[in-house]
């Protein structure tokens, strides 16, 4: 009994340093957006304590419905994209021999480890008018004058599922890395096609690699308004774009938390579905 | 011989994704040797961005602030984090099931939202923008890495080592310095890395915390891309890219079977 206590002020002891970081640093300024954002706005910088729902009403006006539609409709799009290139990636992978799939990993994991910066303005090497895309085309003849790629949405696009589909890799591969390919043998043996096999064995079994890997894209997606910053130029305005305008250059705090609670809320919302849908909060492939 | 036709078009699908991915990295190196201003075209090869760069004083101070900053944070959420699992793997504690996921926010909300946060609860708070409101931000999102390694460890580890090392009259202490560490090692130095790469390579938070006089390479290439990339910024990413490149060879070769098995001996 004894030794028991003192083991749980030891555990206590070890835990209370992340208790209070979390405590002050997480929940702290958490709670302070949600504060803020009933705040008014008062002078060029500061802040005035009131109750007022003004900076919610704010959002929905069209100008920033518009925001949140165009910032869905972009993390839903890269997010089904970045699905149909990183599952056949991952399961092809994790179906290599363990020497090349150790090679495989280093390779994928050599690019992410650089500056995600650096990897952007690869891109914007490629999509300049008379870069490199461009370049390409004509030579091909597949068009005969520049394309002006760069600044558009397709560039956007490309530039997020670049940047994301490592994750849904990542994800993907850990859990068709466990499947028991002994499983897919016995479906082929007892008559099923490839394609049916794959359908009703592999695929179920590795849902929850494509579900952990849905939220690492999706969450983040809403959130990396500097890949829209760089490679769209100013055309394609998103939640984030706004929020840093908010708070940079307008110096609007309070209009700026009130975006932030919904996004968060909006985020929220994604990982309770999808607690609910895998009856447990583990990502794969995160750890 | 079956699975051997069934695995050559995904081995190609591997090969031309993974040439995808490095597509653009390979635009910025082949530019960074360009005699040309202009990154459209090419007019002969050339070594002076590299001078420029080395010439660079405020890029010095910069990758300097960037590799204290990694640093400094990934030790702190090293330390926190081991800690933490730990201790929420050997009791049942109040609330530590909510401690745990709230810990976890700030990898689990788009870093924009992080970003704001912190700007408007520092300037609450009254600390003065500079490094150590990035080291704060940075352990914040870097502490879950380690945590979430370490438990997971933690959850697969056989229980009765531990507990047999006690039995033959090892002290807590004692069990837990010579038992459950090494054990959890991986784990810890794992998350460590991977809370140093994203770091190092963060735009988002930083831009939101940092001071006027604090650039990060993040910042600093961030704003150079902005107002117009010089090829400096240029040669600035082919180094990078070769350190992260010879990191992550050299930690492959460190964890090759045959390495590891020569350690033991």
């Amino acid at each position: 009994m004894r030794r028991d206590r003192r083991s749980r002020r030891v555990a206590l002891l070890a835990v209370l340093p992340m208790y209070l970081f979390t405590l002050a640093f997480v929940i702290g300024p958490l709670a302070y957006m949600l504060v803020l954002s009933f705040m008014r706005r008062s002078g060029a910088w500061g802040v005035e304590a009131d109750f007022t729902l003004r900076n919610y009403l704010h959002i929905g006006e069209p100008v920033f419905l518009a925001t949140f539609w165009q910032s869905l409709r972009l993390a839903f799009a890269t997010t089904a994209l970045v699905t149909l290139i990183g599952y056949p990636f991952g399961y092809f992978m994790a179906r290599l021999t363990p020497k090349w799939r150790n090679r495989c990993m280093i390779l994928l994991i050599v690019p992410f480890w650089t500056s995600s910066l650096m990897r952007l303005y690869g891109w914007m090497i490629v999509f300049r008018a008379n870069g490199a895309l461009d370049r390409l085309l004509m030579w091909a003849g597949l068009t005969d004058r520049p394309l002006k790629l760069l600044y558009t949405y397709p560039a956007v696009v490309v530039g997020m599922v670049y940047a994301l589909v490592p994750f849904m890799i990542y994800s993907v591969y850990s859990s068709a890395e466990k499947l028991d390919m002994g499983l897919l043998e016995a479906a082929r043996d007892l008559g099923a096609p490839r394609s049916h096999a794959f359908l009703t064995v592999a695929l179920p079994l590795t849902m929850p690699g494509v579900g952990s890997g849905l939220v690492l894209t999706f969450i983040p997606s809403m959130g990396l308004y500097f890949i829209a910053d760089i490679l769209g130029g100013n055309k394609v305005v998103l939640v984030g774009t706004l929020i840093q305008e908010q708070l940079m250059k307008v110096h609007d705090w309070p209009f700026a938390a009130a975006l932030s609670v919904v996004l968060m809320a909006l985020t929220s919302l994604f990982l309770f579905v999808y607690r609910r849908a895998t009856h447990s909060g583990e990502l794969e492939g995160l750890v | 011989m079956r699975t051997d036709f069934h695995i050559r078009p995904s081995r190609l699908y591997l090969g031309l994704m993974l040439a995808l991915m490095y597509l653009p990295i390979l635009f910025v190196i082949v530019y960074s040797f360009n005699a040309s201003k202009q990154s459209a075209v090419w007019s002969g090869f050339t070594l002076d961005w590299y001078r420029e760069l080395f010439r660079d004083r405020s890029m010095f101070e910069a990758l300097r602030n960037s590799l204290v900053l990694g640093l400094l944070s990934s030790c702190a959420a090293g330390a926190v984090g081991t800690l933490a699992a730990v201790g929420l793997a050997r009791a049942k504690l109040f609330g530590g099931e909510a401690m745990a996921f709230l810990s976890t926010l700030p990898i689990m909300a788009p870093e924009i939202i992080l970003g704001m946060v912190f700007l408007a609860f520092f300037s609450l708070i009254g600390l003065p923008f500079g490094m150590l409101t990035l080291v704060i931000a940075h352990t914040a999102f870097s502490i879950p890495y380690v945590f979430l390694m370490v438990k997971a460890r933690l959850a697969g580890l056989d229980k009765s080592l531990a507990e047999a090392a006690k039995d033959l009259g090892a002290s807590e202490a004692r069990a837990f310095w010579d038992i459950t560490l090494p054990l959890i090692l991986p784990a810890i130095v794992s998350g460590m890395l991977l809370a140093f790469a994203m770091s190092f390579d963060d735009v988002i938070i930083s831009v939101f915390v940092t001071g006027v006089d604090t650039n990060t390479l993040p910042i600093k290439i961030y704003s150079q891309i902005k107002t117009g990339v010089t090829p400096k910024t240029n040669a600035l990413c082919t180094l990078l890219f070769f350190a992260a490149a010879a990191l992550g060879l050299l930690s492959a070769w460190a964890g090759s079977p045959r390495v590891q098995y020569k350690r033991t001996q």
